[in-house]
């Protein structure tokens, strides 16, 4: 009798061990057929494209979206999930790199990498400075998206984030390096500087603003000032577009002390072991056809000279779609700091979070 | 008297005002042709095609029923082998188990996510089946604690006397134990297969790569912005929910009724 | 515990069925072993060490440092009142169901529960929805003339959030314990002479104290830990416990000091348990039905 009990005890045991197993199948980790997990920022693709994708090559996507460049590099270093393509923010591509988390890539082996616009790998040189690592996926810059209804007079400046005259109607980032780079940008500093000084006041500042600030938001902040919810955003310059789009009341403005020039990118992370699959990816994403799609779901800024050619001009002549050479003159590339910035930054940070 | 049966009435009619007004709302605007909150835009149904078009949304809700079931199964089935091992052990052996049958049920379940989140990094790439495992764990305290107090109901009379008239044990295992405790185990599973639908926090510690729940889903959905197929998508998850738990609780209802019943006759008398 | 010691010792002739009935739990023993307890083991490791692996005791005191004095405090205090709001809510309508004439009273339970079968982000966004600047309850108050209520991303949107959440969790055992008390304890109560007020602080509430502390604790421990709700609600402004920690594991990296806070979140956690869950099987029967 007990042998049976046990045996059946077993079979349990054995049930549960072999279902795991399975379920890994499930995972991709025992790989069957090819898969490539990616991870990117929330809607910042179209997601049909990545069943086209599929359907052409075979090859299935697992798809992560992460909302920050700090929540990005976290979810990478612990370790959990393996991914095998990212793309995230100028500074924080710049930190993978140096600490040795990225594939150099052969672009010469993707046909569609040639429809990257020159200036954009050049742009890109900032923080990859061979062009050997990243490849260039959208660019921007950031600015406010304020409902023309509700704030009086065009702004031009940081200052109305930051003067108290819109209390509780605003809407900042809630990614720190974006949140302190525009208050180092108001404060007339560098968005890059390394001096603690001026980074502590830039942290005062914001610690001063809390208070007026109604909510820190990342992909939600354009939604909740097109439904009239808040005054002004901080704002990414493709959210500009779509938020004219759904309320024409918006409008967007780059501050005259100037703002960031980022170009998001993508590179290929060192546990990548299906590097062909990763590449055939990355390549998809740069032909015309799936550029112009991802372009026109998101509308952010794309490097893609073939997708631009193809835009009408009124898009191309739109600021915020196509930012305007004086409009970026004093616009800076973020870059990566020493350990020691970064650990101040994440200090600040949190005590602003806490207050 | 009188006057107190309406102001209960009212009570327990705001009391529902406020616990439905909420799902009011999401049930009017998934008809509603605009993005807008408040704006009437006039009725459609496109929200509902969008959402049936939606392959994360159908794969999360796939991942979601498929993840409950098996994590209640295999709760069930561990969890009464476990109930009578532990039923059967002596006071202090008894009472360690309890305890640690109540260590998921009581810890919070950011500290359960993150304790099995830092032991899987170790030794399992994160996905489905860390999720699973997940479930499985904090499922089984209900399993448990559904099945002992059943246990401890049942006559050990009539088991040893099944023994004593030559009934093999596992004969009076099958015969006479599991029918006495399955509507213990049955319950729990159906708390088990609950419980894994309505976990967010420890599936969000612990899923991998492309593996969404409704709930991790509709999380990273409401962080993006209005997505108005989340509102179609809470109006069938509701009104499942409600024709499923009438199902389920239509024989036990009715046997509610015919007691309380009985009781207003003897009221009455 | 007596019906369980007099078994027991009935049982002491049969001590080798005994026996063999506890091996069934072996795969059980396993089981908790391996991802109840190991993991509770990391935790712990992770809590009393540095990024360095040396001991330290400065995680686990983090919870009182100045810079999460804010976060402890608004835990503490939005995770009492929301339970007492619950309790407020919930122990009346308990009351008026077991003592009114409403007919059709297992509907009427049935719908007061029936929220919890619902998603639980999913009813948070309903909240989010109703209470947004420009949502629907201001909507109705700027119509009918009355200033719209700006209480989204403030600790008020979290509280009502955690209260409208949580409700059936105290709603089930309360209501559990209150309708299961024997009418003929009333009777008996009355026939004594006791009038109605008396038999409810005296009778009444007394025995529904078990289905309370159960309640207490299905509220009270998932609204000191929460950070969805904070999250969603709180607009990213106001920070409980559970966001710092989540924080910690999620952007900031640190994983020492997330457990660290999350140990002594347990701690607390355990002390309102061991206070208002003397018995602990009330708790499963009180959420099972």
């Amino acid at each position: 009798m007990i042998n049976k009990i046990i045996s059946v005890v077993c079979a349990a045991i054995l049930v549960v061990s072999s279902l795991s197993g399975c379920s890994q199948d499930l995972d991709g980790t025992l790989k069957r057929g090819d898969v490539l997990t990616v991870f990117n920022y929330g809607e910042y693709l179209e997601p049909e494209m990545l069943e086209l994708f599929t359907r052409e090559t075979g090859i299935e996507v697992k798809y992560e979206e992460a909302s920050t460049p700090e929540e990005m590099y976290t979810k990478y270093k612990s370790g959990g999930i393996s991914y095998d393509v990212l793309c995230t923010s100028d500074y924080m591509v710049q930190r993978l790199i140096e600490e040795g988390e990225a594939q150099k890539i052969d672009f010469s082996l993707m046909p569609n990498a040639a429809n990257i616009g020159q200036r954009f790998w050049d742009m890109t040189k900032a923080f990859d400075p061979n062009n050997s690592y990243a490849l260039p996926y959208f660019w921007g810059t950031i600015g406010i998206l304020y409902d023309t209804t509700k704030v009086k007079g065009p702004v031009d400046s940081w200052d109305v984030l930051f003067n108290g005259d819109y209390a509780g109607d605003i809407i900042m980032q809630d990614s720190m390096r974006d949140t302190f780079m525009i208050t180092l940008k108001y404060l007339k500093y560098s968005l890059n500087t390394d001096d603690e000084y001026e980074i502590r006041e830039a942290g005062d500042v914001l610690k001063k603003q809390k208070p007026d600030v109604q909510a820190y938001l990342v992909d939600e902040a354009r939604d909740e000032v097109v439904a009239g919810n808040a005054a002004m955003a901080v704002v990414y310059s493709g959210e500009a577009y779509l938020g004219k789009e759904f309320n024409p009341d918006l409008e967007y403005v780059i501050p005259k002390e100037g703002s960031n020039l980022w170009i998001d990118s993508w590179i290929i992370t060192k546990n990548c072991t299906n590097t062909d699959a990763a590449m055939k990816f990355l390549d998809f994403l740069c032909r015309k056809d799936v550029a112009q799609a991802d372009f026109e779901y998101i509308y952010y800024s794309t490097p893609n000279e073939a997708v631009i050619e193809s835009m009408d001009e009124d898009l191309k002549n739109n600021p915020a779609v196509m930012p305007t050479d004086e409009s970026l003159e004093n616009c800076e590339v973020c870059t990566q700091f020493d350990p020691k910035v970064t650990e101040l930054y994440y200090d600040l940070w949190k005590e602003i979070k806490a207050l | 008297m009188k006057s107190r049966g309406i102001l209960g009435k009212i009570y327990i009619f705001l009391v529902m005002l406020f616990l439905y007004s909420p799902i009011a709302v999401l049930v009017v605007l998934s008809f509603n042709n605009s993005r807008s909150r408040v704006v009437w835009g006039g009725f459609t149904t496109k929200w509902y095609r969008v959402l049936i078009e939606s392959k994360s949304i159908m794969e999360a809700l796939g991942t979601t029923f498929i993840l409950a079931i098996l994590s209640a199964l295999f709760a069930s089935i561990l969890g009464l082998f476990g109930a009578i091992g532990i039923y059967s052990m002596r006071r202090r052996n008894y009472r360690i188990m309890l305890f640690c049958t109540n260590i998921p049920l009581l810890n919070a379940d950011i500290v359960t996510g993150i304790a099995l989140l830092l032991w899987f990094v170790r030794f399992l790439p994160l996905g489905f089946s860390s999720v699973l495992l997940a479930h499985i764990t904090f499922n089984i305290p209900y399993v448990i604690l559904c099945i002992l107090p059943k246990l401890k109901e049942m006559d050990v009379h009539q088991y040893e006397a099944a023994l004593d008239l030559g009934a093999g044990e596992a004969y009076a295992f099958v015969h006479i134990l599991i029918p006495h405790i399955l509507p213990g185990v049955l319950s729990g599973f159906l708390m088990a297969v609950t419980m894994s639908m309505d976990d967010f926090v420890i599936t969000y510690f612990t899923r991998g790569a492309g593996v969404n729940t409704l709930s991790t889903l509709i999380y990273g959905e409401l962080r993006k912005g209005i997505k108005p197929e989340m509102y179609a998508l809470s109006t069938i998850l509701f009104f499942v929910v409600l024709i499923l738990l009438i199902l389920v609780n239509l024989p036990y209802e009715r046997m509610f009724s015919k007691r309380t019943i009985k009781k207003k006759v003897n009221i009455e008398k | 515990m007596l019906r369980y010691t007099v078994r027991m010792s009935r049982l002491k002739g049969k001590d080798m069925n005994r026996k063999k009935g506890r091996l069934l739990a072996i795969p059980y023993i396993i089981w908790i072993a391996g991802f109840t307890i190991i993991p509770l083991i990391f935790i712990l490791v992770k809590a009393v060490t540095d990024v360095n692996g040396s001991l330290t005791s400065a995680n686990l005191f983090a919870i009182f440092d100045p810079l999460h004095r804010k976060a402890l405090l608004m835990s503490l205090s939005v995770a009492f009142f929301s339970t007492l709001i619950c309790i407020l809510i919930a122990y009346p309508a308990s009351i008026i169901l077991r003592t009114s004439r409403i007919t059709n009273k297992s509907i009427i339970l049935f719908i007061l529960i029936l929220p919890m079968w619902m998603n639980f982000v999913l009813r948070i966004f309903a909240v989010q929805l109703l209470i947004s600047n420009n949502g629907v309850l201001n909507y109705i108050l700027t119509a009918v003339n009355l200033p719209p209520l700006k209480i989204i991303n403030t600790p008020w949107a979290i509280l009502l959030g955690m209260v409208y959440d949580y409700l059936p969790y105290m709603m089930l055992p309360v209501l559990n314990s209150v309708l299961s008390i024997p009418e003929d304890v009333i009777e008996a109560a009355q026939d004594l002479g006791s009038n109605r007020f008396r038999v409810l602080t005296h009778i009444i509430f007394p025995l529904s104290l078990g289905g309370i502390g159960s309640g207490i604790i299905m509220v009270f421990v998932p609204s000191m830990t929460e950070f969805v709700i904070a999250n969603i609600l709180g607009g990213g402004k106001i920070q409980l416990l559970g966001n710092i920690i989540e924080q910690e594991f999620t952007v900031t990296m640190d994983w020492n000091l997330g457990s660290g806070l999350s140990v002594s979140l347990m701690a607390f956690v355990l002390i309102t348990s061991m206070i208002f869950g003397r018995n602990n099987e009330d708790t499963a029967a009180g959420i099972s039905l």
